[in-house]
Parts: structure tokens; sequence; C-alpha cells
């Protein structure tokens, strides 16, 4: 049995108006950390509350632990736990309010579940009786997860936990969930922030309502489909509108520091490199090399709109 | 001195015994792409309010645009333009009055909104949008537009506020191509951002710790001068100092 099951799951608004997600199914083995890949608008929040029970699919079936997200909400609610991608906690209430009223709303205690959560509540325990409200976005994030984790669930859903927050609160973020996942707890986690994904065993690839690939993060690499170079120039910007006039470009695009692109049949980088050299583009570096996951998003986001 | 845009001088603000920005200095040249980073709870949205004019500073001196932040906040703010991620056009305004409404917020005359306002909408290509709710529109739209109604008024300066927060990979590169143009037609950009990605596209950038400047150099320099081969690197080095866990 699968811990998370959607089966041609399709949701609309507005009269079927707003497609939020288009016959999505997946499923996520238990113990499994699980990623939903996709930038606002890709349709992560409605699989979120279908799964958590807050919503009803226009068609398809649900299921979590076994349990239809339709008729066995009771079942499905007391074992899980969410944390929604808006802070949901009473802001007039203190860290310590908080995480008892939760505890006690499902039948149990801090003590009780202490060691599940005591490595990342230590962080906030200093801070026990300050208001919810009052706390910095990186205390507030750490006290939402205690409080979804205070009953003990057997499924964790995770909605763009690390949005908006930096990069260091990022990475301590991601290695409280390596631990949780150790407790043989399973994780299903939304971000928009691609270099995220390859910190889960597998992902979904998601974009307007509908999968886009769904595979181990290498896996989804190693599919890419042609061979993809770095490119740098001294004028990165000039380097940039001279590509995208060239007819042996493929795909270009900026990547951080470099430029990565693809080339048309029969192009040969050495040749691209001498051709920029003589139109004038000084201290050239071209290179091969491994996509990254966002590499894949965008080619699998290219080629989506093209057949459409 | 003329193609200083921003120029601060241990700028400083004080919330009682807290020093949110601590004496920070530095100029950003007329059309200068000028990234500003730092960890949640550095000071990056306190020292932006002040260079903004929406909040004063407890010592020290900056100019933007030429104009004093202690006496001239209301030049400063016709003079800038403002974006975020959380900023949204109105939603039930059309694309065509949201326009219109905020180049007249800016005063500018009737005549020119509504001739930039068509080629604005042409280069968009929101010709079939113009006079639907913005509310329907993508967010990528939104945010690409909201960037354009930031710059309507030409301003000298524009300061984006983690403007990619949340859009796809591909929307995100078309709004740094924006951003580029801008600055090639000569308007500052000062720009926050959580993607270390980004900071490699800036001419410059700012990593500030604990209400510190602690880096500001060219991404290639930063790099050098941490031994690191990504700014996200450089990023985590600085960061990982900070004793203030505050956001």
């Amino acid at each position: 049995m699968s811990a998370v099951l959607l089966d041609h799951i399709t949701k609309t608004y507005e009269e079927g108006k707003v497609i939020a997600a288009d016959d999505v199914s997946l499923q996520v083995e238990a113990g499994e950390l699980f990623g939903l890949i996709g930038p606002d608008g890709a349709g992560k929040t409605s699989l979120f509350r279908i799964l958590t029970t807050l919503l009803l699919p226009d068609k398809g079936t649900a299921k979590v632990l076994g349990y239809d997200c339709n008729k066995e909400y009771r079942e499905i609610r007391a074992r899980i736990g969410y944390m929604p991608g808006r802070f949901s906690l009473y802001q007039d209430l203190t860290v310590k309010e908080n995480l008892d009223f939760f505890a006690t709303l499902f039948g149990s205690s801090i003590r009780e579940n202490y060691d599940l959560i005591k490595d990342i509540y230590r962080q906030i325990e200093p801070f026990n009786n300050r208001r919810a409200g009052k706390l910095s976005g990186g205390m507030k994030q750490k006290l939402a997860l205690c409080c979804a984790l205070i009953h003990k669930p057997e499924v964790l859903f995770l909605d763009e936990p690390t949005t908006g927050v930096d990069a260091v609160s990022r990475k301590e973020f991601w290695e409280m969930l390596q631990q949780l996942k150790k407790q043989g707890i399973t994780i299903v986690v939304s971000t928009p922030y691609m270099d995220e994904a390859v910190l889960c065993e597998r992902i979904a690839l998601m974009q307007a309502g509908k999968i886009m690939a769904i595979e181990r993060p290498d896996t989804i690499i190693s599919r890419f489909p042609d061979t993809l170079y770095a490119i740098k120039a001294k004028n990165i910007y000039g380097l940039l509108t001279e590509l995208r006039k060239r007819k042996e470009i493929a795909s270009c695009y900026p990547f951080g520091e470099y430029i990565h692109i693809t080339l048309n049949a029969p192009a040969s980088p050495e040749e691209l490199e001498q051709a920029l050299v003589r139109s004038g583009q000084e201290d050239v570096e071209i290179k091969k090399i491994r996509p990254t996951i966002e590499d894949s998003f965008i080619q699998l986001m290219n080629r989506a709109n093209t057949e459409v | 001195m003329t193609d200083k845009v921003i120029s601060c001088r241990e700028l400083t603000k004080r919330f009682g015994d807290f020093y949110a920005v601590d004496k920070i200095t530095f100029d950003v040249s007329k059309g200068e792409i000028f990234g500003f980073l730092g960890a949640n709870g550095a000071g990056k949205t306190t020292a932006m309010r002040i260079l903004c004019g929406l909040s004063f500073p407890t010592s020290g001196q900056a100019t933007v645009a030429g104009y004093d932040v202690y006496t001239q906040q209301e030049s400063i703010k016709k003079n800038i333009g403002y974006m975020s991620q959380k900023f949204s056009l109105y939603e039930n305004l059309t694309v065509e009055e949201n326009i219109t409404f905020f180049g007249g917020v800016y005063g500018v005359p009737a005549a020119t909104i509504k001739e930039r306002s068509r080629q604005l909408i042409s280069n968009l290509g929101l010709t079939n949008e113009a006079k639907k709710l913005v509310a329907g529109l993508p967010l990528g739209w939104k945010q690409k537009l909201a960037f354009s109604v930031a710059i309507f008024h030409e301003p000298k300066i524009v300061f984006l506020d983690e403007p990619t927060g949340g859009v796809d990979p591909v929307t995100r590169r078309q709004f740094w191509d924006m951003i580029y143009e801008a600055a090639a037609n000569g308007i500052t950009v000062f720009v926050t951002t959580h993607y270390m990605d980004e900071a490699e596209y800036c001419n410059r950038v700012t990593i500030m710790v604990d209400g510190k400047v602690e880096a500001l150099d060219t991404p290639g320099n930063l790099k050098q001068q941490f031994n690191a081969s990504s700014m996200d690197e450089v990023f985590y080095q600085l960061a990982r100092r900070a004793t203030r866990s505050a956001d």
C-alpha cells in the first residue's frame, strides 16, 4: 500500500475556468521523502489540500494510508501532519501554548512526543513565552513544524516550508527533514526552489496543473535529451544578445555567471567559439556540463509549450 | 560625482539598543544592477525603507537620486520606482487602468500616459488582455507588468524586493531580461533576492550580516576573495557567521 495515492485527480475553480490539477496521478511510498517541485500556480497547494481532506477534487481518487480522502477524512486527519504555506498558528498564543493546544487536539502532550520534536523544539524553547506573532520567520517555521509533528503523524505534508527563507535557514530546514525521515515518517514537501529538488528521493516536476516528470532527481537529469554547454564572455549581456541571433543555437538562457545553450546540428562548440571571437566577444569560455534539475525543468516546460 | 545615484555614509538605524542597520557605506552608480543580499534579519528591509524615503535613519548620511534621506523624502519618492514580490497591482482594475492609475499617481501627463501605455502593452504582448482584469493574469505576467508599472514614470532608480519569488524558471529569466534592458536605458536597479544564481547577474553585490555590509564587490571578485565556486558558497560562508536570529 502506498502512503499517498493520487489517481487521475482533476480540480478546477471558478466553474472550470481555472484548472489547478489536470489529471494528476502519483504514488508516494511509506517512508519516502517526496518533493512537488514547481512555481506558484503549478497546482501544488491544491494537491496538498485534497490530500489533507480540506478540498474535494472534481474527479479522481485520493488516498492517504489507504483511507479515502473524500469519505474517511477522520481517519486521515488523525494520522497526518500539515504545515500550510501560510503561517497558520495562533499569533496571540505563545510558543508553548500553541504547542500544547495542538498536542491536546490530538489527545497527546508535549511530553509524550518530546523525543520526536526535541531537536527542532530546543531551538525555540528559550522563547516559550513569546507570542507566535512576535517570532522571526525562521522561528515561526520551526514552531509550525513542531505543531505539525506533535501528535507523531505517519505522513507529514509541508507546503512550501522554505519559501521566502534565506539560504542558510533553508539548508538547516532540509537537514531537519532528513532527520525526520530517519524516524520513518513519510514526507511530502513542495518547493519552488529547483536546487532543493535533489534533496528529495523522488520528485514530481509540476507546471500549470500537470506533472511533467516524476522520477528520482538524477533519473530526470539523465533524460535531458541534448548536450548542454555553459558559455561565458567578458560582456555577458552582449554575449546573450549575440547568441539569440545565431542560427546554430537551439536554446539559450542565463544561468548564474554562465549562459546555458544547446546547439542545432551540425554546429560544434569549437566553431561557435571561433565565430563569437570573430564577432568581437572577448574572453569566451565554453564547456560541456551536466544539466541541473532547473535545466530539465526549463527543457520540459519549453517542450510542453511547443506541443500545445 | 554626478553618476552616483545612491550614496550612503555610515548609515545607521537603531531601535532601542538594537542596530538594525549598522554604519553601512556604499555608492551605487547610474545604470548599475546592484544586488543587495543578506539572511533574514540582516537589515536589508530596514535599509531599503530608508533609501525609499519611508523611514528616517538614526545617524549617518545618505542621498538617493541626489536627495537627502532626512529632509527630502518626498522628492526621493517621486524619483524612484518600487516593486516587491507581495506588491500586486489592483487586481480588480484592468491592465490599462492600473497603468493609467499609477502613471497618474506619479504625475505623468495624461497624453504621455496614453501613448506610453499603448507602447508598453504591445511590448509586453498584452494587447488582447489590456481591457481584462489583472486578477486573471498568470503570476509571471503580473510580475512583468508590475515591473513595467514601477518604471513607467522613468525613475532614476528602481528598488526590487525579491521580485522573482515563486516565479517559474523561464519567466524568472524573462524578468531578468527586463532588468538588463532597464539598466541599459540608464535606470539603476537595486535588487534583493534569495536566488543565488541571480546574484551572478548583478554588476556588484552587497552581502549584509547583522546590520553591517560584510562584502561588496563584483560576483567574480567575491568568489575569488572567498575561494568559492559559486555565490551560494560565498553567501553561506558569510551568513553563517551571523549571530542575530531575528527576522
